[in-house]
């Protein structure tokens, strides 16, 4: 086992950091008894308690020194680190294994039920105070953290509820009101080309899947189903097939730009020249464009994401992070009471705002004053407002599997595939079904369905 | 290499155009190589807004006083504690390192003992491990002892160098055996010859092993990727990376790593240019002898 795991682990360095462990994770998707505190008992420990928190939130430490002041028995000491996929999702996998893992660390919504699969995550339902707390936060993003059963692994952070950032002054000169459904949105895009053949509605990059799970989030295509103990895949749906081959369909016809990457210098230009119109995107992308298309100040709006069916209220996630208490840790009750505070105290939530640029999942923080005022950039407009409405429009059924990491990269591929003119959107779904349920067997995980 | 011995061989009109033609390549490449470092020069001068409206190869407003001021401003100067701990690993590591490593090879050329092929043998097989590969059983082993996320995680590792005990040993045999002789017949220890001759002749090796594990440390970035969380501890490298892993949602980190990115490389240029000295000067003695 150790040799196996060992060489997986090597393996994870350079390829696929999240699922590489799985081997030692055992064959279910339910944790093996006894490997992680059970809810049972979360009593405090009592005494100065020490507690390690990993996170790569920007300013963060500020929150938690204002704890440390606070809790002087309860003292968090913060590793700040990159970005969960940049290299420490694997790392915290070495550590849990190693047994030097943090007590705490930041952990995204779709890389809770890889860290459960490992048995990494410890149910915090009986420490005090959180399953109280479930009031405070918006709805879908208590359903997150529960994985589809009564535990309670994780407590919300932030979140990216989407929208559509559209450039005002080319629709006002095209004559068109943003679209609220998707069909007034190719609409749109017909009229823009034809009053400017260079200006695209939006861009379909090739590597971001996860902004593609966002619109899949939007018509309910939900990418995996758990029914009780059984794991099924349905990356492809008659949901996600229908956003599938919209999306096929603007490509098909040039309306969007299939040469541009996200969060590219390319793309950045072309948001100042005017040449891509639209980008639907999370509440955290109002600085992306904010800071890399100074020209346009002032030019950019917000409106609600456009719709499958006239008239209907769904809006799309894309990002978002939790506070995840490890396996390993010696004070769970200390640390969940850490991690509610941190998410749900105004004066920590309003730190994390300022300096992380973090769109809270807590609901009262969804009405700060920064949150609540109107933003220069976008014409003074509080376009906040949107993202507020979008994020109490949010499916809570959408299921992440344990293996995204790998699901992530089969549709990548099929996108790439897609946009060099080989197969279609359509196709890249079928491929990443069946890879994804390949993925899974392969490291003993039972599929249904 | 023909282009430059074409000139002693034929010295007519036509040399003069092998020349012409060396000298059109060589700028071509040093343009090619060049290019980057201009990139990084020029756009650490930008602001967030030049740097994505502007040209990428010409300069915009001017402001690298204050890109350097956010530079070692961010997290209460934590830009500056990662340049430290670079030196420390790449400096301490390289310099200790080499003299290890002088003094493996050395000895394993010098002196004749049981098993000394063998160890030998060792050291070459260290060479041809990757040290990526290394990485994550490093991390075991430190973990298993409660070392990791310590400045020792990092440290320890870098003070090995197999390439470097090749080497030394490779230049060692040409030490001639009659000065060691003299030397011992005079009544000097085996520890004074080593230091007061053997590492004099040895000097442009061992500086050709410091600047190779200097450059080694100061650029490896899985080591500290596995072993650190703790971003006081970090080196250049792995901070940097740790800001440019967020330049989706937190644009402003870019600036800061570009500039930050031309701020790491001048020690680098630096120790090659103080270096390059002796090390030119060592390899011409030896081919004077």
């Amino acid at each position: 086992m150790t040799q196996l795991w060992r060489r997986r682990t090597l393996a994870a360095l350079a390829v696929a950091p999240l699922v590489a462990l799985a081997a030692c994770g055992g064959a279910s998707t339910e944790p093996a008894d006894g490997a992680a505190p059970g809810s049972a008992d979360c009593a405090p420990t009592g005494g100065p308690v020490n507690l390690s928190f990993t996170s790569w939130v920007p300013g963060v430490e500020e929150a938690v020194t204002l704890w440390n002041q606070q809790n002087p028995d309860i003292q968090v000491k913060v590793n700040d680190v990159p970005a969960g996929n940049a290299g420490t999702y694997s790392n915290l996998f070495n550590q849990l294994k190693a047994g030097t893992a943090p007590d705490l660390s930041q952990v995204e919504y779709d890389s809770l039920s890889s860290f459960r699969l490992q048995n990494g995550l410890v149910d915090i339902a009986a420490c005090e105070g959180v399953t109280d707390a479930q009031a405070k936060f918006v709805d879908w993003t208590w359903s997150q953290v529960q994985l589809g059963d009564d535990g309670v692994y994780a407590v919300p952070q932030d979140t990216g509820p989407m929208a559509l950032y559209y450039r005002k002054d080319l629709f006002d000169a095209a004559g068109i009101a943003p679209p609220t459904t998707w069909d007034e949105y190719y609409q749109a895009a017909k009229t823009l080309a034809a009053a400017d053949p260079a200006v695209k509605i939006t861009h379909f990059p090739q590597q971001d899947a996860n902004w593609f799970t966002g619109l899949l989030w939007q018509n309910q295509a939900n990418l995996f189903d758990i029914s009780g103990d059984q794991l099924s895949v349905t990356v492809d749906s008659p949901e996600s097939r229908q956003v599938a081959e919209y999306w096929q369909k603007m490509i098909d016809e040039q309306l969007v730009a299939t040469n541009l990457q996200g969060f590219s210098p390319d793309l950045y230009a072309a948001w100042n020249s005017g040449t891509v119109a639209t980008w639907v995107s999370a509440a955290w992308g109002y600085s992306t464009i904010r800071d890399n298309a100074p020209d346009t100040s002032g030019k950019w709006a917000v409106a609600p994401m456009p719709q499958w069916t006239a008239g209907a209220k769904n809006a799309g996630n894309w990002g978002g992070s939790t506070t995840a208490v490890f396996a390993g840790t010696e004070h769970p009750a200390e640390a969940a009471k850490f991690a509610l505070w941190l998410n749900t105290d105004p004066a920590s939530l309003e730190i994390l705002n300022k300096e992380g640029g973090l769109y809270p999942a807590s609901s009262d923080a969804q009405s700060l004053p920064a949150l609540s005022t109107g933003v220069e950039y976008y014409g003074g407009e509080q376009i906040f407002d949107v993202f507020k409405a979008a994020s109490g429009e949010v499916d809570t059924d959408f299921t992440w599997g344990p293996t995204m990491t790998d699901t992530y990269r089969f549709l990548s591929d099929g996108f790439t595939a897609a946009l060099n003119g080989q197969g279609t959107l359509t196709d890249a779904l079928t491929a990443a079904q069946t890879q994804s349920v390949d993925s899974l067997k392969a490291q003993g995980i039972t599929v249904g369905g | 290499m023909t282009t430059t011995t074409a000139p002693v061989r034929r010295p007519t009109d036509e040399s003069q155009v092998s020349v012409g033609i060396a000298m059109v390549f060589l700028l071509l490449m040093a343009g090619y190589f060049l290019l980057p470092i201009y990139w990084l020069v020029v756009n650490a001068t930008k602001s967030q807004r030049d740097l994505v409206t502007t040209n990428g190869f010409w300069f915009g407003e001017f402001q690298l006083g204050q890109n350097l001021a956010d530079l070692f401003a961010r997290d209460d100067g934590v830009f500056l504690r990662w340049a430290l701990n670079s030196l420390l690993y790449a400096g301490l590591g390289a310099g200790i390192g080499t003299v290890l490593a002088a003094m493996a090879g050395y000895g394993i050329a010098k002196f004749d003992f049981r098993g000394r092929e063998l160890l030998f043998g060792f050291a070459l097989g260290g060479v041809l491990v990757p040290a990526t590969a290394l990485a994550l059983p490093l991390f075991l082993m430190f973990a298993g002892v409660g070392l990791t996320n310590t400045f020792w995680s990092v440290f320890l590792p870098s003070i090995v160098s197999p390439f470097g005990v090749y080497l030394s040993r490779v230049y060692s045999a040409t030490i001639p055996e009659e000065v060691l002789e003299a030397a011992r017949v005079d009544g000097a220890g085996e520890l004074r010859i080593f230091f007061t001759i053997s590492v004099r002749i040895l000097t442009p090796a061992l500086v050709t092993v410091f600047l190779f594990q200097f450059v080694a440390v100061w650029n490896n970035f899985l080591l500290p990727l596995v072993m650190l969380q703790d971003s006081t501890l970090y080196p250049l490298t792995y901070g940097l990376f740790s800001w440019q892993s967020q330049v989706s949602r937190y644009p402003e980190l870019q600036t800061l790593t570009i500039v930050g990115s031309l701020v790491s490389v001048i020690p680098l240029i630096i120790t090659f240019l103080g270096l390059q000295r002796f090390w030119r000067a060592g390899l011409t003695a030896g081919s004077g002898k």
